[in-house]
């Protein structure tokens, strides 16, 4: 069944937003398909439109033109059928509510029983390693751990599909590899495909099966480049010649000619 | 800047210096007689307030409840309105420039013609005083609290399909209620007050307020003051309770 297999589809998707000055086309004819499991990131400068690819596939806007399709269904339906589980820059946890009462919400908010989420509970902050910090309030996390409550919330309905838009794109370098480890592990673990937004070339080179590369002014594709390290995403990764390779064929896609002195930070 | 004080001395400090005004009245009243008439010496108040015990406790309840009364029913009226307000739009238009119109009503203004209107046997004009004033700022600190969520707690709920009635539950009620909180610490001591100076406008005769009008025509200042100390203790018990909720509120309020 091609539903199964095809997590997202998007054929000539577009998005105009109406301001004031005028329309501002957001994204124009964007084509890709994410399989069953695929870990695709979206990668590109600001303004290119990765943020908003990714709303419309969670259906938190909507395209103006060109079909969208989660599962096989739209992304409308897909929302309510809660097919995907979602992490934002911001971790985005209520101050009021535990780590564990933060990570339950979308399964209370669908009428899990008590006994089935406190179960649930003890299963995710065990896969983020946070089982020690289940009762705390979100102020009394770091930024890394918080985001890492944020990524268990995503998780708690064992999606089929993660959307994260730059889930770690407020954190230092340190904690950034070190979740960026987790996230293959945990991607890995559970099964679910990954629409993963960046502005790291490292990162998105790190965690991918494949890098859409984006530009601005009208937002678009210009360039999808496989990676293809398997299942090897570990630490030794990171200083391998095959890795450098992968990152400067993304900085060349991306500034769309061959870098004279890659500049690697 | 200076440094914080340490912790015993933030209770201490403001004791000691209640402690040395005391005693500059004392002295100034009881041992070089240097004050007008008017003002008694705290000894005498002191004595007052033991003999009178139990009607100043008596006329504190009447006011207390006044202000009570007026400011439960003014901030639950100011909660609805507020809800709705935040609901609906056009009512939002509808209601903003009649809340400023009950802002700036002058409290004195208007209570003696509700002291009129109920007669001398209802503490209904002095209740509607102090529901007045509490209305306004709950009405204000709601309506803004319900206007605070966050656009990713927005998105969240909206990702999370969770209906309307959900997403007010576990987002917009509890991101209002530390601004509901303030509206109601700002309210308690506004109700208070405004249940207290009704009194000086007529309605029945008892209550703080009418009281210490009564004790100061005729010339018992001790006694008038001894009222005033139980007028303040309201104020204090009014605003130690509020304050204490909304610190337990706001808590974990900033992420």
């Amino acid at each position: 069944m091609t539903d199964e297999t095809i997590a997202v589809r998007a054929a000539g998707v577009g998005k105009v937003f109406p301001t004031k000055a005028g329309e501002v086309v957001a994204l124009t004819g964007v084509d890709l398909e994410v399989a069953a499991g695929e870990f695709v990131s979206l990668i590109g400068p600001s303004g290119c439109g990765k943020s908003t690819l990714l709303r419309l596939i969670a259906d938190l806007d909507e395209a103006t033109s060109g079909t969208l399709s989660v599962f096989g269904k739209t992304a409308h339906q897909a929302r309510l059928d809660q097919d995907y589980g979602i992490a934002f820059q911001q971790a985005g946890l209520l101050p009021w509510r535990t780590v564990g009462a933060n990570i339950a919400l979308p399964l209370e908010l669908h009428g899990v029983g008590k006994a089935d989420r406190e179960a649930r509970i003890a299963e995710l902050v065990d896969l983020v390693g946070l089982t020690d910090f289940v009762d705390r309030h979100p102020d009394q996390l770091s930024g890394g751990m918080q985001q890492r409550v944020a990524i268990a919330r995503a998780l708690a309905e064992r999606p089929r599909l993660l959307l994260m838009d730059e889930p770690f794109g407020a954190l230092d370098e340190m904690t950034r590899e070190y979740l960026q480890s987790e996230l293959a592990r945990i991607a890995a673990e559970t099964g679910a495909a990954v629409v993963f937004v960046t502005h790291s070339i490292p990162e998105a080179v790190f965690l991918s099966d494949r890098v859409v590369v984006m530009s601005p002014r009208p937002g678009r594709i210009t360039d999808i480049l496989p990676v293809d390290f398997g299942d090897a995403r570990v630490e030794g990764l990171r200083e391998s010649p095959e890795y450098f390779e992968r990152v400067t064929a993304v900085r060349e896609a991306l500034h769309g000619a061959p870098v004279e002195r890659p500049n690697e930070r | 800047m200076t440094a914080a004080l340490p912790a015993w001395a933030r209770f201490v400090a403001p004791a000691a210096v209640g402690a040395i005004l005391l005693g500059i009245w004392v002295v100034l009243v009881d041992v070089v007689h240097l004050a007008p008439r008017a003002l008694p010496s705290p000894v005498a108040v002191g004595e007052q307030l033991v003999q009178h015990w139990d009607i100043i406790l008596e006329d504190m309840g009447v006011t207390a409840t006044n202000a009570l009364v007026g400011l439960a029913v003014g901030s639950i009226l100011a909660i609805v309105l507020a809800g709705l307000a935040a609901a609906i739009r056009p009512i939002d238009g509808m209601l903003a420039p009649l809340v400023a119109a009950i802002a700036v009503v002058p409290i004195v203004a208007i209570t003696p013609i509700l002291n009129t209107m109920f007669g001398a046997s209802s503490q209904f004009g002095r209740q509607a005083v102090a529901g007045i004033a509490a209305f306004v700022p709950v009405f204000i600190n709601v309506l803004r609290g319900l206007h605070q969520t966050r656009p990713v707690h927005r998105d969240l709920l909206r990702a999370s399909a969770a209906t309307p009635w959900q997403t007010f539950r576990t987002l917009t009620l509890p991101t209002a209620l530390p601004y509901l909180m303030t509206g109601l610490r700002i309210a308690s001591s506004l109700a208070v007050i405004s249940a207290l100076v009704a009194e000086y406008f007529g309605g029945p005769s008892d209550g703080i307020g009418t009281a210490i009008a009564t004790a100061a025509k005729s010339g018992r200042a001790a006694l008038a003051f001894a009222y005033v100390a139980g007028g303040i203790a309201i104020g204090l018990v009014f605003f130690l309770v509020t304050s204490l909720l909304e610190r337990i509120v706001t808590r974990r309020s900033p992420v």
